[in-house]
């Protein structure tokens, strides 16, 4: 009784807190558990940008952006009390950087009249805007992924992978599972022999699976790891001497915490990724002037330039973009969610825009649409290389196989709409 | 002054063996349930329905239904992730399956063939006790994840190996999917928490509940007085894992909406809900609703004071939340180890002697 009452009067003071006229921007983020390596550099991005946009400019289109932080933990029921706490407070777009939230929260926010935004997770098949009006996945998406990987192998090997065994060593859920369908269709077309591998939350045990990779010799192994899983799978990896340019993970299997731990050995470790690596940009200098250099930088403020806090950077450059495309357009700082949504829905990012915000060549430039919430999925592979410890982009961003990942997001989303009664829109 | 039962005349045996036998407990379990029923629907939003009040609810249905094996019947069990897991599947292939028949009888039916897997692995109690039954649910748990991640009938060969629960509704009132209003689901649920405590409370006052707790007690002398082991052990499992299914399927129609097995009916739900009944108190059917909202509640308090009251950093807060959940797991064990329930009850015994204690 006592804690009900407690909450009772917290909930109160929460309800009677402030309602300024600002973007309300919730950042569901997760600096505790498992995934926390990869959780960290992600958040401080986003709020280092958001900073520097609030620091530098003012906010944007000078109303300050409010960025509510959220700890989810990676956990999914955490994930539904954030969202439903910041919902109250006007949240204007939703980025959880996790499969299973986005899963959650795809009705919800479709409900809600708010825009989810999963940059490279999420629902593969969200990219068709005909069945679901609320959720965008560019500029690539997870099949985008393991297409640029399956197309990358066949550069490598003249373009024919006939009988050649690939493993796919992937987190046992909903993100790991993602790719495996693009992935026989892709055997089927390609004539690779695909073996499967699953791991169990959180990673740490993954004796057993390089085990077998030791005993069946696969050519390749492409991994879906996230957190501690991509630490333990590279070090499993060097042990069983695999020879790591033979090994290539999806985006977020490939950061900096993910290869240090195993030193010299990662060296040559490969993964895709679909926007540009290293600090070489001048929004950087941006960066330290007006948020490290003033003491605000997110979290221990060690994480700038690493790969992860450059996507975090990103998502917040796509939805900051996005927001003053819809204060252009309504002639109104203040916008509402729904605003951002139509916004998002003509998005478009062209070279000189990335140029003029100091990003210049940061992400492939695209045009989203009604029924392409995707983007072109355009992919390239870096690779680490440990001596000078740094990731360097080693094949260019290139198309993926449309055709195949074209029929497989069809299927996926028109069951899903049939499932959900959903009326296709953009006609 | 109040709180006593001098005065307080029975005229027949009925009003005698009722629950709440003192005048000023039953009014107040009336009051709680006129304001659970008549006022808390009017008052709700959707954060405090999906934030607090559905978690807290169903995880109260899940504490019961462990608390009737662990605590009324004494056999340890960590199946309980993996039990509302088939409750969850369950109710997500009927829904899917029968999309036109009520929730109702959805949730309800996702309860009995819970029963019915949880009948399955209650087998071995028969044989095994102690740590060693603690094993063979712990089995259990894990078959039953790896049996749901492995079997794509079981999600319906989705792609992602996830379940979504569909738009179902009771008598034209949407309960699940996004649409759902905030009082309905909650109403929902609630009706499910108060049903299944009445009928726990009741089961566990009757013989089923005695011959439950002369098993627990000392199972040999239970069977030299004539109590059959195997009924009772057997019954146990299944009114367990009917409660228990009926939580999970609650868990991921109602309350998530989405559910990847795995990660939301993991080895930690088993030993969440355990918690819950360990702190709460074993053997009382208040202590389930003690110790879920201990639970439940107080991650989320911490958080509201740590993070908006006091403005600290989240991770900071989360950290701490751990520290002050675990530091006060320790201390209950010591310094209360038979849980909330005992508290509840000595201060009872208080305040019938206040103010003049002997």
């Amino acid at each position: 009784m006592k804690t009900k009452l407690a909450t009772l009067a917290l909930g109160a003071l929460m309800a009677a807190g402030p309602a300024l006229a600002d973007l309300v921007i919730p950042s569901l983020s997760y600096r505790t558990g498992p995934y926390a390596a990869g959780g960290i550099p992600f958040a401080d991005g986003y709020a280092d940008y958001f900073t520097l946009l609030n620091e530098r400019d003012g906010g944007i289109g000078d109303v300050p952006v409010n960025l509510i932080e959220c700890e989810t933990g990676y956990n999914t029921e955490k994930g539904v009390e954030c969202y439903e706490s910041t919902k109250g407070e006007g949240a204007l777009i939703y980025q959880p950087l996790s499969t299973g939230i986005t899963y959650q929260l795809i009705p919800k926010v479709t409900a809600d009249d708010i825009p989810l935004h999963t940059m490279g997770y999420g629902r593969t098949s969200a990219r068709n805007g005909k069945v679901f009006s609320h959720v965008f996945n560019y500029p690539a998406n997870y099949w985008d992924g393991a297409s640029g990987a399956v197309n990358y192998l066949l550069d490598e090997n003249g373009g024919d992978l006939n009988g050649k065994k690939i493993a796919l060593v992937y987190h046992n859920s909903a993100y790991g599972k993602e790719p495996i369908r693009t992935l026989e269709e892709l055997s089927k077309k390609h004539g690779f022999e695909l073996s499967l591998l699953p791991v169990d939350h959180p990673g740490q045990e993954q004796k057993s699976q390089w085990l077998q990779i030791r005993r069946e010799k696969p050519d390749y192994v492409l991994m879906w790891g996230w957190g501690v899983m991509n630490q333990v799978a590279i070090q499993e990896a060097a042990n069983i001497r695999f020879p790591m340019e033979n090994f290539i993970g999806v985006w977020w299997s490939g950061a900096q915490h993910d290869v240090l731990p195993a030193g010299d050995k990662a060296n040559g470790y490969k993964a895709v990724t679909f926007h540009a690596v290293g600090d070489d940009f001048p929004v950087f200098e941006d960066i330290k002037t007006h948020v490290v250099d003033t003491g605000k930088a997110a979290g221990a403020g060690d994480q700038i330039g690493t790969v992860l806090y450059n996507r975090g950077l990103y998502s917040a450059m796509l939805a900051a973009e996005a927001i003053k495309d819809a204060q252009a357009a309504n002639g109104t700082g203040d916008i509402t969610p729904g605003m951002l949504r139509d916004a998002m829905e003509q998005l478009n990012i062209s070279e000189e825009r990335m140029a003029a915000l100091g990003m210049p060549n940061f992400g492939p430039t695209f045009q989203v649409s009604c029924d392409n919430h995707g983007g072109p999925g355009l992919v390239g592979v870096s690779q680490w290389d440990a001596g000078t410890k740094t990731w360097n982009l080693i094949s260019d961003f290139k198309p993926t196989d449309g055709e195949v990942i074209g029929a497989l997001v069809e299927e996926d989303s028109s069951a899903y709409a049939a499932e959900n009664n959903v009326e296709p829109r953009c006609n | 002054m109040f709180y006593r039962e001098a005065g307080d005349f029975k005229t027949s045996y009925t009003a005698d063996s009722q629950t709440f036998p003192i005048k000023f407990d039953r009014y107040r379990y009336y009051v709680v349930l006129a304001v659970a029923f008549g006022i808390i629907p009017f008052i709700i939003n959707d954060y405090w329905a999906n934030a607090l009040l559905l978690p807290f609810l169903i995880y109260a249905i899940a504490a019961i239904g462990l608390n009737i094996l662990v605590g009324y019947c004494g056999q340890v069990s960590l199946g309980t992730g993996g039990f509302m897991a088939v409750g969850a599947y369950a109710c997500y292939k009927l829904m899917t399956a029968f999309p036109d028949v009520s929730m109702f009888i959805h949730v309800l039916l996702a309860g009995g063939i819970t029963a019915i897997v949880g009948v399955l692995f209650g087998l071995p109690s028969l044989r095994i006790k102690g740590f060693y039954l603690a094993v063979a649910t712990l089995a259990a748990q894990f078959f039953l994840v790896w049996l749901f991640n492995r079997v794509p009938w079981f999600y319906n060969y989705s792609a992602s190996g996830q379940i979504n629960a569909p738009e179902r509704d009771v008598f034209g009132i949407i309960i699940t999917g996004p649409n759902a209003p905030a009082w309905a689901t909650y109403l929902f649920c609630l009706i499910f928490v108060t049903f299944c405590a009445i009928i726990a409370r009741n089961l566990t006052r009757g013989t089923t509940g005695r011959t439950w707790m002369a098993i627990r007690d000392m199972d040999i002398a239970a069977e030299i007085i004539g109590v059959n082991p195997l009924k009772a052990k057997l019954t146990a499992f299944a009114v367990s894992s009917f409660f228990v299914g009926i939580a999970g399927a609650l868990f991921f129609a109602v309350y998530l909406g989405a559910v990847e097995v795995g990660e939301v009916f993991g080895i930690q739900k088993s030993f969440l809900v355990l918690f819950m009944v360990i702190i709460g108190g074993l053997g009382s059917i208040f202590g389930s609703f003690a110790g879920a909202a201990f639970l439940v509640l107080l991650p989320v308090v911490l958080k509201v004071v740590g993070v908006d009251v006091l403005g600290w950093p989240t991770d900071i807060v989360a950290h701490l939340n751990l520290v002050i959940v675990g530091a006060l797991i320790i201390m209950f064990l010591i310094l209360e180890p038979h849980g909330l329930a005992q508290l509840w009850r000595v201060a009872k015994e208080k305040l019938r002697l206040w103010p003049f204690p002997h």
